[in-house]
């Protein structure tokens, strides 16, 4: 282990350093993001959450280990991954902290520095999905579940047999997926997004300071600067 | 009134009826749904939650291409509804990412200017009709019918829209104005796990069951919703989770404007109550 690697107390890791920097970066898309600073550990989003006893972390423990610098446990976490998005949580939150927002933001940053649970599924489905906004431009479900099956179970297709034919019978299946007409634009525009996603290097934000956490850490650091030149 | 009208992939295919039915009521009622030419899907919280600029841009461009028509887009769709009015919303709280996604969609020479306004057919019905108006052209009571009104996560959150978001109180005022009896029902807005029934089953199904047993267990007799999504967790998965949980319930799920197609005097092919899985339910009380 390097010496860098040593998560000190008040000083973060190299690797923490980065994954704040990439955090942040993912926080640019939710509006008034700062107001994670401003959470009082009150356990609203918790107690709001229905998916909250299938998580390891809680929602509010997420914030807090935020705060203590360990984004690293949290993309380790099952939480961002079972969560519904059902926005309970964002809500009631007394301080206004977006949090569906925020686990929508870790959970692309996971997807970035590619850490997934053991068993998988999210990622797999999302990407059926891109693969088939790619194709048609819009959804077709049927699709969308042979996909994602084969990737992560081909044989759950048996067991979704029995539902599918009751919803053939009903004509609730459409066989044939619809398409757009102007599929190429529509692809220039995912390639520019894609493009514009990359990430790209220190857009870091300065406003999320405090007295905790990764505030305290650049205030030490600042502090100790100013000591070497005493 | 005209207005534009995004179905999203949902309603083209397993909810066909949700669509159908939204059609006829609004036809009924003398407002015109005019399909958005050549629109995409929105998304949904799959791209959202992945990958943030490409989910604006998508969303975006149905937003693009409804700034054309000077008219308020109705989508009826749960996360269609979310996706793009987050969409709209978050363009116009963060210009940097307006500009991101303008430039997105010059590539395909549209470009957004963030005058549209997205809005729910319940909203529609309620603030731009009336219920009075809506009880004028009712043909059949609703009596009999205890409906649990299930309004689910999307349309009432994450910002405050055109209802409440702990009580929404739109369906029941209405349904109660046509004749029906709503169940206390504290399950309204609670979540029906949504697309974890792909991924993580076991959490899914213990969701969807709490829904389906609280509206059996205050007597009522149907669920009504706005959510394709819902629909499908709560009715088509019912049999899974009486399998699962060694339980018996078979009560239909129905949308709120098939509720409506019937208090208007359409029959059950019109309205798709015939594709549901479950038996439906029966108006039989003229007015």
């Amino acid at each position: 282990m390097k010496i860098e690697d040593i998560k000190i107390p008040g000083k973060l890791s190299k690797r923490e350093e980065d994954l704040k920097n990439s955090f942040f970066r993912q926080l640019e898309a939710v509006p008034n993001s700062e107001k994670i600073k401003s959470c009082i550990q009150c356990g609203t989003c918790t107690g709001s959450c229905p998916v909250s006893y299938a998580m390891d972390i809680s929602p509010r423990e997420l914030i807090a280990l935020f705060r203590a610098g360990d984004i690293e446990t949290i993309l380790h976490s099952k939480t961002i991954w079972v969560c519904a998005s059902c926005y309970a949580c964002q809500t009631r939150c007394p301080a206004l902290i977006k949090v569906t927002d925020v686990i929508y933001a870790l959970k692309r940053l996971a997807m970035e520095k590619k850490i997934y649970p053991p068993k998988f599924p999210v990622y797999s489905l999302s990407q059926s999905f891109v693969k088939i906004m790619n194709q048609y431009g819009r959804l077709h479900e049927p699709k969308l579940m042979i996909y994602f099956l084969l990737k992560i179970n081909p044989f759950k297709l048996f067991s979704l047999i029995p539902l599918s034919l009751r919803m053939a019978k009903r004509k609730r299946i459409a066989y044939i997926p619809s398409k757009i007409k102007d599929l190429e634009g529509f692809q220039r525009i995912i390639a520019k997004a894609e493009q514009l996603d990359m990430p790209s290097i220190a857009e870091q934000k300065q406003y999320m300071t405090d007295t905790v956490g990764y505030g305290a850490v650049d205030k030490e650091i600042i502090l100790e600067t100013t000591k070497h030149k005493e | 009134m005209d207005y534009t009208y995004y179905p999203g992939c949902s309603l083209e295919s397993a909810h066909k009826s949700y669509g159908d039915s939204v059609k006829r009521v609004f036809s009924h009622l003398g407002c015109n749904l005019i399909e958005l030419e050549d629109w995409n899907c929105c998304g949904a919280t799959m791209y959202m939650s992945v990958k943030e600029t490409v989910g604006f841009a998508i969303s975006a461009r149905n937003l693009a291409l409804a700034e054309k028509h000077n008219r308020d887009v109705v989508a009826p769709c749960s996360a269609c509804f979310t996706v793009l009015s987050k969409t709209n919303r978050y363009l116009k709280e963060l210009p940097d990412l307006h500009q991101k996604i303008n430039e997105c969609l010059a590539e395909s020479g549209l470009s957004y200017n963030l005058s549209v306004k997205i809005r729910h057919p319940l909203d529609v019905l309620i603030n731009d009709i009336g219920i009075d108006k809506i009880k004028e052209k009712a043909v059949y009571s609703l009596k009999g019918l205890k409906i649990a009104n299930y309004y689910g996560c999307q349309i009432v959150r994450p910002e405050r829209g055109f209802d409440d978001r702990e009580e929404p109180m739109t369906m029941d005022n209405l349904f109660a104005a046509l004749g029906a009896e709503n169940v206390y029902y504290p399950m309204k807005v609670k979540c029906c796990g949504g697309m974890l029934m792909t991924t993580y089953e076991d959490v899914a199904l213990k969701l969807s069951k709490g829904i389906i047993e609280t509206a059996v267990e205050n007597g009522a007799n149907c669920i009504v919703t706005t959510c394709p999504l819902c629909q499908m967790n709560v009715e088509a998965y019912q049999d899974v989770i009486n399998k699962t949980y060694n339980t018996n319930f078979n009560i239909p799920v129905l949308f709120f404007t098939q509720i409506l197609g019937l208090a208007f005097g359409y029959n059950d092919k019109e309205l798709g109550i015939d594709t549901l899985l479950t038996e439906g339910v029966k108006v039989t009380e003229k007015l």
